[in-house]
């Protein structure tokens, strides 16, 4: 079953969000509220996020050996991937071939980190109209975002800081 | 072979090290990664590390797994690149489980839903972020702007799997490219040279291809 998380680690990194929540939600593993918190706790742990939400997911649909087998299915299509393109590599880089699948594939995958943001925010009521909830929300997003780009702050330091702001918010 | 397995361990246990670094993306690693492996190890030359981490970027999956089973692969080739992707690996993996046994614990707890409904919203801001990076080489010109407000659409309104979606990105790619061509719109060199230009790792954060 696990198998399927590790086909669709094609996308790469927060693509693949969607794909995997897909992927849980219609075999019924986790709600989409579970879903969220995973993908958070997945945001705290060093390593790629996309490879710690199946991890996490594992976890709570089989222990530790559905954990494992999550893990193994996220890291060998990245394996096999590098491997071939690895022993290709010089024949392959300046292929025109390759060359334009990736100008085709990269935007796609633009549009759906863009719907992975979009589903993520809709499942935690960020966009849940005009109230308290959904402004304060909206504002630690915004502030966020804006010390992401600007002054390029680390991941792991937004999410703390949002953290605590939420403790003091919402405890 | 004895020396096989001791320059394997070697690999494996260098990348192990450098695995519980990659909090919040693999780009923190990337000066780690270089050190080891060109100063102290001696395995590859500067410009070795630099064409691996340039392909790393393009192929998808994470570039902290991609980049060091790569250069596992250069140095003691399919075994070294397990070697190495095992040890980048493990440490995140433990680290991941542990935390969910944590979470499991303490999700009920008033404080942490606190906490985590706020994080969630950070998240959505992470999310942005990696999308807005990704964009900058990924929208070049008016075709691939149109593909991925398109690729957005469908999956908003329609329920198809976005591996079908790739797949369709990499067609037309291929068929747009060779239709420029022949329409005499572009040389076929200037669309690589333009993803170059735009190339700029700083805002990187590493999760996304």
């Amino acid at each position: 079953m696990f198998l399927i998380i590790g086909f669709v680690s094609f996308g790469g990194g927060y693509a693949m969000l969607p794909m995997i929540e897909r992927e849980v939600l219609i075999k019924g593993w986790l709600s989409v509220e579970e879903f969220s918190n995973v993908v958070a706790i997945a945001g705290m742990s060093p390593g790629p996020i996309a490879t710690n939400s199946a991890i996490f997911v594992g976890y709570k649909v089989g222990g530790i050996a559905g954990a494992v087998a999550a893990g193994v299915g996220m890291v060998v299509p990245s394996l096999l991937l590098v491997l071939l393109i690895a022993s290709f590599f010089f024949k392959v880089h300046h292929n025109k071939f390759v060359q334009a699948a990736f100008y085709g594939l990269r935007p796609i995958i633009t549009g759906l980190i863009g719907y992975a943001a979009i589903r993520f925010a809709m499942n935690n009521h960020l966009l849940g109209g005009v109230n308290w909830d959904s402004i304060s929300l909206f504002l630690i997003f915004a502030i966020s975002l804006f010390a992401l780009i600007k002054f390029k702050i680390h991941p792991l330091f937004v999410i703390v800081i949002s953290g605590i702001v939420g403790v003091f918010i919402y405890g | 072979m004895e020396f096989g397995w001791k320059k394997l361990f070697q690999i494996f246990w260098t990348f192990l090290k450098i695995g519980p670094v990659t909090f919040g993306g693999g780009y923190a690693m990337i000066p780690l990664i270089k050190r080891e492996v060109t100063q102290h190890k001696k395995w590859l030359s500067e410009d070795d590390i630099s064409e691996v981490l340039a392909l790393s970027e393009s192929i998808p999956g994470a570039i902290a797994l991609n980049s060091s089973t790569f250069i596992g692969y250069k140095i003691g080739g399919v075994k070294g690149a397990i070697a190495a992707l095992l040890g980048i690996f493990l440490p995140t993996f433990f680290i991941v489980i542990l935390m969910s046994m944590m979470f499991l614990q303490l999700q009920y707890h008033p404080k942490v839903e606190a906490a985590l409904h706020a994080i969630q919203a950070s998240i959505v801001a992470l999310i942005v972020y990696a999308c807005y990076s990704n964009m900058k080489t990924a929208i070049i010109d008016k075709s691939t702007f149109l593909m991925a407000i398109s690729a957005f659409a469908v999956l908003l309104f329609l329920n198809i799997h976005p591996i079908l979606l790739i797949l369709f990105g990499i067609l037309f790619g291929v068929v747009l490219t060779k239709l420029k061509i022949l329409l005499g719109y572009q040389k076929p060199e200037s669309i690589q040279e333009k993803a170059d230009t735009n190339e700029n790792r700083e805002w990187y954060m590493g999760e996304g291809i």
